[in-house]
């Protein structure tokens, strides 16, 4: 009489510890497939990232790069304090309001580099992913004012609309927001930070 | 083909052209202000830089009606101080050899130094590293930036 409640309990607690190493391990495997879905679709944003349109005004050091083959930027030119250039040779000087084919010359009304903290030619695109979601480096934006600035910003248009003979980034700006918006909503999730 | 007015070197023109055609075209081809120089048309080598509202821009890179109400200065048409002593430190330096070039040199020059009063060899290289001199001029054009800096000290 006194084994059936004991066995009860027993069984109870076998189910218990069963059932929370089931759902331990389902749990394990969710955010797995999770970060794993996260990862992939950063990988996918990324071929935006890493196109020449975005890199050649990302550079490593203080020199831009131009052309689909990413040749250092002619004239020489340098970030300067604020990206618009170094005093007396402003971006502005060429690049205006908008694209001049004539000329060659691209050009949006917010032209200039990226902030030195978002260089991103030479690094992985795991490093890259880091640092575009760091505040501390990317004119500190949380990720409501990152997926705004990757998704409405005209600068971050361009590179879909880059006249002449520039190739475009893959897809379309609005696809690419979506892009991130899916992977800051899956757990924004980076790929490790080594070549891919 | 349409009316298009400019303010420039402190007077108003009207002309005819279309809308795409560089600023460049238009002062030299339609108000004969042949200073500014035609190098190269892909805003590579500086010869033909003006001022827009005070500001350094290659002509060249410019369609006429993104122009709007801003005011363009030609080599003809620049003054100040800056300009005065450009061009002093040019001539008793004897800058150009060919001289084609000299004009947005000179444009770059006065634009460099209203922004930085006593400008580095690094500055000087830096803002006119868009400015190209075929005859190498380079080594004088620097040092009459520094002379007609010493100048603006006094």
């Amino acid at each position: 009489m006194m084994r059936a409640p004991t066995l009860a309990l027993a069984a109870t607690a076998l189910l218990a510890t069963v059932s929370a190493g089931a759902q331990r391990m389902l749990g394990q495997t969710q955010t797995s497939d999770a970060n794993a879905k996260s990862i992939a679709l950063f990988r996918e944003a990324g071929k935006v990232l890493q196109s020449p349109r975005c890199l050649n005004c990302h550079p490593g050091a203080d020199r831009p790069t131009q052309t689909d083959r990413m040749e250092p930027h002619r004239p020489w030119v340098v970030r300067g304090i604020d990206g618009s250039g170094a005093p007396g040779l402003h971006c502005g000087a060429c690049h205006h309001a908008a694209n001049f084919d004539a000329a060659r010359v691209p050009g949006n009304p917010g032209w200039r580099l990226a902030p030195a903290s978002m260089g991103w030619q030479g690094r992985s695109l795991g490093a890259i992913c880091v640092q575009i979601k760091d505040p501390a480096r990317n004119g500190g934006r949380d990720m409501t004012a990152l997926l705004h600035h990757v998704a409405q910003d005209s600068l971050v248009g361009w590179a879909w609309r880059p006249g002449g003979a520039r190739t475009p980034a893959p897809g379309s700006q609005a696809t690419f927001g979506a892009l991130m918006r899916a992977w800051a909503e899956s757990g924004a999730g980076c790929p490790p930070d080594k070549p891919e | 083909m349409g009316l298009i007015n400019i303010k420039i070197n402190g007077s108003s023109r009207s002309i005819d052209v279309d809308g795409d055609t560089p600023l460049l075209w238009v002062l030299r081809d339609n108000l004969g202000l042949t200073g500014t120089k035609f190098g190269c048309g892909i805003a590579l080598c500086g010869a033909c830089t003006v001022f827009v509202d005070d500001r350094p821009l290659r002509a060249c890179s410019l369609p006429i009606s993104a122009l709007g109400e801003s005011e363009v200065t030609t080599i003809e048409g620049v003054t100040g101080r800056e300009a005065v002593a450009v061009q002093s430190a040019w001539v008793a330096r004897d800058v150009p050899q060919c001289g084609y070039c000299q004009s947005g040199q000179v444009m770059s020059a006065i634009a460099l130094l209203k922004e930085i009063r006593k400008p580095t060899d690094r500055d000087i290289d830096l803002a006119l590293n868009g400015n190209l001199c075929r005859c190498a001029t380079y080594v004088r054009i620097r040092a009459a930036i520094h002379d007609a800096a010493r100048a603006l000290e006094g």
